[in-house]
């Protein structure tokens, strides 16, 4: 069974056709990773996977379970998928600790001692102890980006969803946001990642799929796909990555 | 090596206090000029004698200041009741608009219809309306004490006032933060209340503590309704000795007690603008 499959999805902004025809089968402990310019469908996706966008047509089972039948407990679901976006999107009136042990305590009902030293815990893994009892207005961009991350999983989430995590920073705050998630990997959490980071996709993915008008185009092991690419689209794409340095 | 400011720097900053000073002296001489002016016109004005005695007399000051005192005692009491009614009103009203569930959909008519009322109605018109038509009605179980439906038209009022500006901070917070805690598997209701709302009350606490000031000093204006505040005991006094003085002594000390939070209010502002600029964020 597997983690997440994508049977058919649809989705459209009024006249325009975001994602068609869409499949996805993603093993337990696999990560894959979705590549393509910006409005190729990547971010809707991601958001129609967590239920923030609803679809227009087709089917998506989490663990095999149905989560786009009508009637779903949507907030259920979401609790068992973590996200993170672009823009972090820290709770700026609450601390690091807070930030990470509020779906802990409010949505899984843990207690709040407990909450705590599981989130001082993770912390502690990934040498952001000390920052606990700060604001997010204090850390730099790769910290908070950091902090999301954990918030994200510290619940166990079946699925982690990766949105362009690292499009908002620098060279050097990329790097220890992207040791992190391969550190995740190597935990074996199954994910779905949206990224513009060629070099990451090839040392994590286990599979990239190239998006162009909300199809995959192309789709193949990493090397194949960034060293041999098939497509036109895919090779300028490629293309463009590499004369704007970041291939 | 130790740092040697250079020529350069030493003239620019004589440069700059040279110009420091001339404002300050300008700003000084402009000062005299107006106040000058102002003693001039006044003083020499036909009527002043009259004036003089009849709002300034220390006398009567004196004379009326304990009676003004008691009354103060009532207002204080209306703007703190009010005061609380208000912020529970209004957030619960503001609640109701910012809603979206279908289910509140007649809650939040209601909360849409009676903001633009009573923000429109003049409070004294609320005042005579609530003080002197309910009563009116003659129903025998609701009390037709002046200070209960004094307090009342004052919360009635200045919920809907309250309300907007709550409403104003919630529609401010970043959709973002909404879709964040959403994703975290909050329900609708926790988000608002774990994340939604602490940040715009944060982000209204100026405008809300402005018109927390407002209320107090309206709360001068349940006199029309017979109620012994402060400003009727000050009319009680003019009454008797035709010298208006208990009025300003009334104003005054209602100026007393709106300074704190007033200046609590900027405080509170610059504190909040200081963060926002250190961060580099406007």
């Amino acid at each position: 069974m597997s983690a997440l499959e994508l049977k058919n999805l649809r989705k459209s902004y009024g006249s325009e056709l975001v994602i068609s025809d869409f499949n996805l089968n993603l093993e337990r402990h696999q990560v894959k990773v979705l590549i393509g310019a910006s409005g190729s469908g990547k971010s809707t996706l991601l958001r129609c996977i967590n239920l923030l966008e609803e679809i227009d047509d087709g089917q998506i089972f989490l663990d095999g379970e149905d989560i786009s039948e009508v009637g779903v407990n949507a907030d259920k679901v979401r609790a068992s998928i973590g996200s993170v976006f672009q823009a972090f999107n820290l709770f700026p009136h609450l601390t690091v600790l807070q930030n990470i042990t509020l779906a802990p305590r409010f949505v899984h009902g843990v207690d709040k001692a407990r909450a705590e030293s599981d989130a001082l815990e993770l912390l502690e893994r990934f040498g952001l102890s000390e920052k606990a009892h700060q604001y997010p207005d204090l850390l730099s961009g790769g910290q908070q980006q950091r902090v999301a991350i954990l918030r994200a999983i510290i619940g166990k989430p079946k699925l982690l969803l990766l949105d362009e995590v690292t499009s908002a920073l620098d060279p050097v705050l990329i790097a220890e946001v992207l040791s992190l998630i391969s550190e995740l990997k190597s935990d074996g959490m199954t994910m779905l990642i949206a990224t513009h980071e060629m070099g990451f996709a090839k040392k994590v993915a286990d599979e990239v799929l190239f998006l162009k008008g909300g199809q995959v185009l192309e789709a193949g092991s990493p090397q194949q796909m960034l060293e041999a690419p098939q497509s036109q689209d895919l090779k300028n794409f490629l293309f463009a990555l590499e004369q704007a340095g970041r291939l | 090596m130790t740092y040697q400011p250079s020529p350069l720097r030493l003239q620019r900053e004589s440069a700059r206090r040279q110009a420091s000073r001339r404002s300050t002296t300008i700003a000084l001489l402009s000062t005299l000029a107006v106040g000058v002016l102002v003693v001039i016109v006044i003083t020499g004005a036909k009527g002043f004698q009259l004036v003089r005695e009849s709002f300034f007399s220390w006398h009567y000051a004196v004379h009326s200041f304990p009676s003004v005192l008691s009354g103060i005692w009532l207002n204080l009491r209306v703007m703190v009741i009010a005061e609380a009614f208000v912020l529970i009103f209004g957030l619960l009203l503001a609640l109701a608009r910012t809603s979206k569930s279908p289910v509140l959909y007649p809650l939040r008519l209601f909360a849409t219809i009676y903001t633009d009322i009573f923000r429109g109605l003049p409070l004294l018109l609320v005042l005579l309306l609530v003080g002197f038509g309910i009563p009116g009605l003659q129903i025998s179980w609701i009390p037709n004490s002046a200070v209960l439906l004094g307090t009342l038209s004052l919360i009635l009022t200045y919920s809907a006032y309250v309300a907007e500006v709550i409403r104003a901070g919630i529609e401010a917070v970043n959709p973002a933060q909404r879709m964040a805690a959403r994703a975290l598997g909050l329900t609708q209701s926790q988000t608002q209340r774990r994340v939604v709302l602490p940040q715009a009350l944060r982000k209204v606490t100026p405008p809300l503590l402005n018109d927390l000031v407002s209320l107090q000093k309206d709360s001068g204006l349940i006199s029309v309704l017979g109620a012994i505040d402060a400003i009727r005991a000050a009319g009680i006094e003019t009454a008797q000795s035709f010298n208006f003085t208990p009025y300003l002594v009334a104003g005054a000390i209602f100026v007393a007690m709106t300074i704190p939070l007033t200046r609590f209010t900027d405080w509170l502002t610059r504190k909040q603008d200081k963060a926002r600029q250190q961060q580099g964020r406007w």
